[in-house]
């Protein structure tokens, strides 16, 4: 199961080199999306779109909210 | 949604996936830097001034008027250590009597905008309310800056198009 973080914890991840990915729609990600963040909808996700990603890299998941 | 995706990355074979909980929102809401269409265009947090006068409610009214306005402010925050808003000082509270203390002189709780708000929202905003000025916080709580409705309402005139777009 994936590790809850922190705004804190997102900011040292990303320096130590972590993958930043926003869920949300395309139109979200081009409207605002954090600082280097790829973007990867929720339903878009399976092996053809992240064959790219080094599978042993952190990866950092979010969406809008907590909701 | 996040949950579910980072659900679906440990089924592809990722082993270090995190979760940002409190998403987007809470990062922009710290004021922190986003890229983007919108993050070309003023906000709440890039339009307040953020040289605005602090105090403490332990101060009292006369020496953080004379500070205020010998800076060229009729306005002044009111911030514990931390930084996070308790009150706000206009024109009105910085001329009350000069030894009363600003616990007891501010306006307590003062409505506050965070900075990811675009500038034409405030704009209208602050115009239908009728505010002068209001602080741009954290969600922390913590000043950004004070929004002065005459900056907001001048750069929302420069950027139209500065509103949410709901999708």
């Amino acid at each position: 199961m994936a590790t809850v973080i922190d705004r804190d914890q997102v900011q040292d991840l990303v320096a130590q080199g972590a993958v930043l990915v926003e869920v949300l729609k395309a139109e979200e990600y081009q409207e605002d999306h954090l600082p280097g963040a790829l973007s990867i909808p929720l339903a878009q996700i399976d092996r053809e779109t992240v064959k790219t990603l080094d599978q042993e890299h952190p990866m950092i998941v979010y969406c809008w909210d907590a909701a | 949604m996040a949950p579910r995706a980072a659900a679906r990355l440990e089924l592809l074979g990722f082993t270090k996936v995190f979760h940002y909980h409190a998403g987007k929102l809470d990062w922009m809401a710290a004021g922190l830097p986003t890229e983007g269409e919108n993050a070309k265009r003023p906000r709440a947090g890039t339009v307040a001034r953020k040289d605005v006068p602090v105090c403490a409610l332990t101060d009292r009214v006369g020496q953080v008027r004379d500070r205020a306005r010998a800076l060229g402010w009729d306005a002044a925050v009111a911030v514990n250590d931390d930084h996070v808003v308790l009150g706000l000082l206009r024109s009105a509270e910085l001329d009350k009597d000069a030894d009363q203390p600003i616990e007891e002189a501010m306006r307590p709780g003062p409505s506050t905008f965070r900075p990811y708000v675009p500038i034409k929202e405030m704009a209208d905003y602050m115009t239908q309310h009728k505010l002068e000025s209001s602080p741009v916080t954290t969600s922390d709580g913590k000043l950004v800056g004070l929004l002065l409705r005459s900056d907001a309402v001048a750069q929302a005139e420069g950027c139209p198009d500065c509103v949410r777009k709901m999708i």
